[in-house]
Parts: structure tokens; sequence; C-alpha cells
């Protein structure tokens, strides 16, 4: 009895210790503690939402100097419901920040797209800002075979 | 002077969202880099750009459409590319400000029709 019973016990614990696990894996890599910090500096204390936001740069780099990259929001862009803001920040280059992009409603698409340096692999997220302050956010992760800033 | 590649299509039917891009010559010397010597080149950055969209028949500075504050991650010969919802005839007016003084102005004329 008691040998069955310590069984019993033991493969629920399992069993519910993998269901945790499985359930607290993340989709995708959490954000790093650098671009953390600098997300939440640019909310300003307002909520954080993933998604929305399309950050879209090539997996794999072959050359850190000039990456095209373009970032696009789900937004109508009317007077009353607009981004107000898109900021870029990297977590290994010399410097976090990329670039701080103010929008209007004028642009009718929520879509800015220009070229960046990386100085190695490393993850990058896009936060945009809209016109009630809530923010959303896309992160993702390049891998760099040529790296920039370092080289002469 | 800086040279610059501008494309912004020169008419477009009213309401229609177009695309605007622009790119401009600078080294976007990001202040890590040495020179062959092993001196340290000094930063030269451009801060800051602005599009705006002035009216023909409002004139004045117009209406800011897009800005971007630029930083040391972006390439040399910054390129941006954004989207305008084109409402009336008029123009654009494209600043570029940067370290060493640096300031560069260009003008696009778009007609809505």
């Amino acid at each position: 009895m008691k040998r069955r019973a310590f069984l019993l016990v033991s493969t629920l614990t399992i069993a519910a210790m993998h269901a945790c696990r499985v359930s607290a894996a993340p989709s995708r890599a959490p954000l790093s503690p650098t671009l953390e910090k600098l997300v939440q500096q640019f909310a300003a204390g307002r909520p954080v939402t993933e998604g929305r936001v399309k950050f879209d740069i090539a997996p794999l780099v072959d050359n850190g100097n000039s990456v095209p990259i373009e970032v696009s929001v789900e937004s109508p862009m009317t007077p009353a419901d607009h981004v107000v803001a898109i900021a870029v920040f990297n977590e290994k280059n010399p410097q976090n920040d990329v670039a701080v992009f103010t929008l209007s409603p004028a642009m009718g698409r929520a879509r800015v797209a220009t070229r960046m340096r990386l100085a190695i692999s490393q993850q990058l997220v896009a936060v945009a800002k809209m016109h009630d302050g809530q923010c959303f956010t896309h992160t993702v992760d390049v891998l760099v075979t040529l790296a920039s800033c370092l080289e002469d | 002077m800086a040279r610059t590649l501008i494309t912004v299509p020169s008419s477009a039917r009213r309401g229609e969202i177009i695309e605007v891009r622009v790119l401009i010559q600078h080294p976007m010397e990001t202040g890590y880099r040495r020179s062959s010597e092993g001196s340290i080149l000094p930063r030269n950055l451009l801060r800051r750009y602005t599009a705006r969209f002035v009216a023909a028949d409002a004139g004045g500075a117009g209406e800011l459409v897009f800005a971007a504050d630029l930083h040391a991650a972006i390439a040399a010969n910054p390129y941006l590319s954004f989207n305008y919802r084109a409402t009336t005839t008029g123009k654009f007016v494209f600043a570029w400000e940067g370290d060493e003084g640096f300031s560069h102005r260009e003008e696009t004329v778009l007609r809505v029709v």
C-alpha cells in the first residue's frame, strides 16, 4: 500500500513539474535585462504588451555595417488612434539606442525603415507608443557573421 | 553640401498613401573607431531628421509628418523610409541636423490630383 501511494504521488509530482515547465517556457527568448530596462524607461510607467508591432530584419546577417530594418505597427493612423513614437534598442552595440521615430496621423501607415549597424549577434527590440501611452513590443534575435562598430 | 537621394512621387491621387525614401551622404562616425595611426576618430553623427509638409494654400512652416532621432547604431549614409497620406498639393521640407554644426535642407513638391 505504502509503495503504491508513493508511486502515485511521485508520478503526479513529476507530471505536475513537467506541466509547469512546459507552460512556463516562453514561445521566444526572454527580453534581456538591458533591453527590459530601456523598454520600461521608454514606456514611462505605461503598460507594455507584446504584439501589434512587427520588427522586420534578416535573422542571419552577413555584414553588420548596414542592416536593413523595418518596423510596422497595426494602427489605423487616424487623429483619434495612432502611433506617436517607435523606438528601436539593441543589446550589445557600444550604445543601446538605435533610433527614436516620431510619427503622426498624416503618415497614413505606421511603418518606418532604415539601415542599422550590428556589432555582434544580439537581441533587438522595437517599442511602439500609442496615442494613449500604451506600448507594444516585438523582440528579435539576430546572428551576425561580420561585425560592425569594432573593426577598423 | 551633402549629397542626398530623395524618392517621392511627383503626383498622387487624393487619399493615396505614398512612400517617401530619403538618403543622405554622411559618415555617421561613431567615435569608437580608430584611424590607421591609432588615434580615435572623433564622433560625428547626424542627430535628427525631420519631414514637414507645407500645403500650397497654407504656407508657413507646415505640419510635422515624421521625425527621427538618430544614434551611432544607424549605418553610414542614413536611409529612412516612411509613408504619407496625400491630401493636398504642397511641398515636403526635409531637414537633417548633426554634430559639428551639420545642417541640410531639401524640398520636394507633391502634386495631388
